[in-house]
């Protein structure tokens, strides 16, 4: 796969007619997205099912073996946490998993709306079929082949799975305050709020070298040197600082 | 005023109307239903929102602002194409209109796999019949002995393994099975017919075998209670899969893919139905076949009365409405006398 190959893999967007006239622009998880959201949801189920077996065999006292009479009790609940955990959440959460919300994935139908109980659980039916013969091997080759990188189950059911970019969408009501006491430009002001948004989430070093880089365009009378000797949390404070800055102290600094 | 500056009043003027909207498709998004109003203000915000998006891709479209509001425009759009959930009405309509037009649809496929299954029984009983070496080909050595000592497999299978575990392993077992003959259709049927083919053949197989031993009316006996149904949802669920098949071979509307989802869906309902008759079919299993105590009168008594029930929800009799169908893809609605009063 080349480059060119790569990136339109990672920028692949699908336009849904609306009511409006203004189509809608849904951006398609690839096959790493997809397997990120399926290993945690697989860590979650195993987890969750481990645990109702420990507590059936150490605190209830109930005999694990498929042949008595306790088997109902302690491993039919492990069994349906296991087996049916994908399709009774994504029922239930209307196209998401624990999974899927932590990677910052939805599953929506051809038209961008949310897919019907009928959609999901042919969906999750055709699970025999991609996870064939080990490791969805099937439904990964069929996410690299496809246009809207689907597996079977996906075409099947006539759904999608897209990133959710909620936190975009929850930075706008944030704009209003930043925009009118900032006088940064608005593309630098956008870049400095999603980097503090995102700042637990990134390693110390990264985050450290972004926030310096980027205070050295946004500050040019800035000391390099003692831009290179902040800190982390002092770091964090200057670009919360410039946040609230007006024009004449941004130059000022 | 520079381009920077006009999108920064844009915005200070706009956002406050986002804010709103974040909070109250959070809000929307938890509950199950909205007022009249609220749908009513809801569309209108979708269309001010549309305006914005529109506004906000023109000035900038690689910027946050926009990122932002791509992700509002999709929750609003998914948010008012929602739709309610079915409840009683979706059940009765799966039970009155869908099921019986899938399996009215699927009738000629039924029998065909019927008959693919009766020709591997045949074929499996003649080559046990002429060869009965061949039978270890799939047949446990531990049954293979129990037969030749003159004992049934199912013989004590309740001693052994409680009926309530007993019914629900054979029940899992049976769901996968139809599962997979319904999903192997994705290879061009080919995948179901291997499935319906070695059903059939083991079946005939055994038989003959057992047959070979004087226990072939034991095993009648075993199987009679549960058996009619269990193998005609084999059948119904391998029709499924070969309707899969057709759907890619011919595509009746749009491409290959348009009309293998649409067939997934219509198919669909007649394979929930078969996993809940192979719930019955394993309690019946569990409980009743490998209890000695229920008479041969009783368990054909049983067997019959559950494929009756069986046909008559596929073909819509037991529950007031019936489809039949008058070409392969049109369907009319014909009412039962007394129905839906």
């Amino acid at each position: 796969m080349n480059a060119a190959q790569q990136d339109q893999m990672a920028d692949e967007k699908l336009s849904v007619r609306s009511a409006t006239g203004v189509d809608l622009s849904l951006s398609i998880a690839g096959p790493g997205n997809r397997s990120y959201a399926f290993v945690i949801d697989w860590h979650i189920r195993l987890l969750l099912a481990c645990a109702w077996l420990l507590l059936a065999s150490f605190v209830l006292k109930l005999s694990l073996s498929a042949r008595s009479q306790d088997a109902l009790l302690s491993l039919l609940p492990a069994f349906v946490i296991y087996f049916l955990y994908h399709p009774i959440l994504e029922v239930a959460m209307r196209g998401r998993t624990p999974g899927k919300r932590m990677a910052g994935l939805v599953l929506v139908g051809r038209d961008g709306g949310t897919p019907s109980t009928s959609a999901l659980l042919i969906r999750n039916i055709f699970r025999l079929i991609d996870s064939l013969p080990a490791l969805y091997v099937v439904g990964l080759v069929s996410c690299f082949l496809t246009a809207n990188r689907v597996r079977i189950g996906d075409m099947a059911a006539g759904t999608l799975l897209v990133v959710d970019d909620a936190a975009a969408g929850e930075s706008l009501g944030r704009l209003e305050t930043l925009a009118s006491a900032s006088s940064l430009p608005l593309g630098a002001l956008e870049l400095v709020d999603q980097l503090l948004e995102r700042w637990p989430a990134l390693e110390s070093q990264n985050r450290m070298q972004i926030a310096r880089s980027l205070l050295a365009r946004l500050q040019p009378a800035a000391d390099p040197a003692r831009l290179s000797s902040l800190g982390d949390a002092e770091l964090n404070a200057r670009l919360a600082a410039l946040l609230e800055s007006t024009h004449e102290s941004t130059h000022e600094q | 005023m520079s381009n920077n500056a006009d999108m920064r009043a844009w915005i200070i003027a706009r956002a406050g109307a986002w804010r709103g909207l974040v909070t109250s498709i959070a809000d929307l998004r938890r509950r199950r239903s909205a007022t009249l109003d609220e749908a009513l203000d809801t569309v209108e915000a979708y269309r001010g929102l549309a305006r914005d998006l529109a506004t906000s891709r023109r000035l900038a479209p690689d910027s946050r602002t926009t990122a932002g509001l791509e992700s509002l425009y999709a929750q609003l759009h998914a948010l008012i194409g929602r739709k309610p959930r079915g409840g009683t009405a979706a059940l009765k309509d799966l039970l009155r209109v869908d099921i019986p037009r899938a399996a009215g649809e699927l009738r000629s496929r039924i029998a065909g796999v019927a008959c693919l299954m009766a020709i591997s029984a045949a074929a499996g009983w003649w080559l046990i019949d002429t060869f009965p070496t061949l039978i270890s080909l799939f047949a446990s050595e531990t049954m293979i002995e129990q037969v030749e000592r003159g004992h049934l497999w199912t013989e004590g299978l309740i001693n052994i393994t409680p009926s309530s575990i007993l019914s629900l392993s054979i029940l899992a077992n049976n769901i996968v099975v139809s599962v997979l003959a319904f999903c192997a259709g994705i290879f061009l049927a080919l995948g179901t017919f291997y499935l319906v083919a070695l059903n059939g053949f083991m079946l005939g197989g055994t038989f003959a075998f057992v047959h070979q031993h004087g226990l072939a009316t034991a095993l009648f006996t075993f199987i009679i209670a549960h058996g009619p149904v269990e193998l005609s949802v084999i059948c119904v669920a391998g029709a499924t899969g070969v309707a899969l098949g057709e759907s890619i071979i011919h595509p009746r509307t749009g491409t290959r893919r348009d009309s293998f989802q649409a067939c997934a869906h219509r198919v669909a309902p007649v394979l929930l139905l078969c996993a809940a008759l192979l719930v019955g079919c394993g309690f019946i299993e569990g409980f009743v076949s490998p209890d000695p105590r229920f008479p041969l009168a009783s368990r054909v008594t049983i067997g019959v009365c559950y494929w009756f029930v069986m046909w008559a929800v596929m073909s819509g009799r037991l529950f007031g409405t019936h489809w039949t169908t008058t070409t392969t893809t049109t369907t009319t609605r014909t009412a039962t006398p007394g129905a839906g009063a």
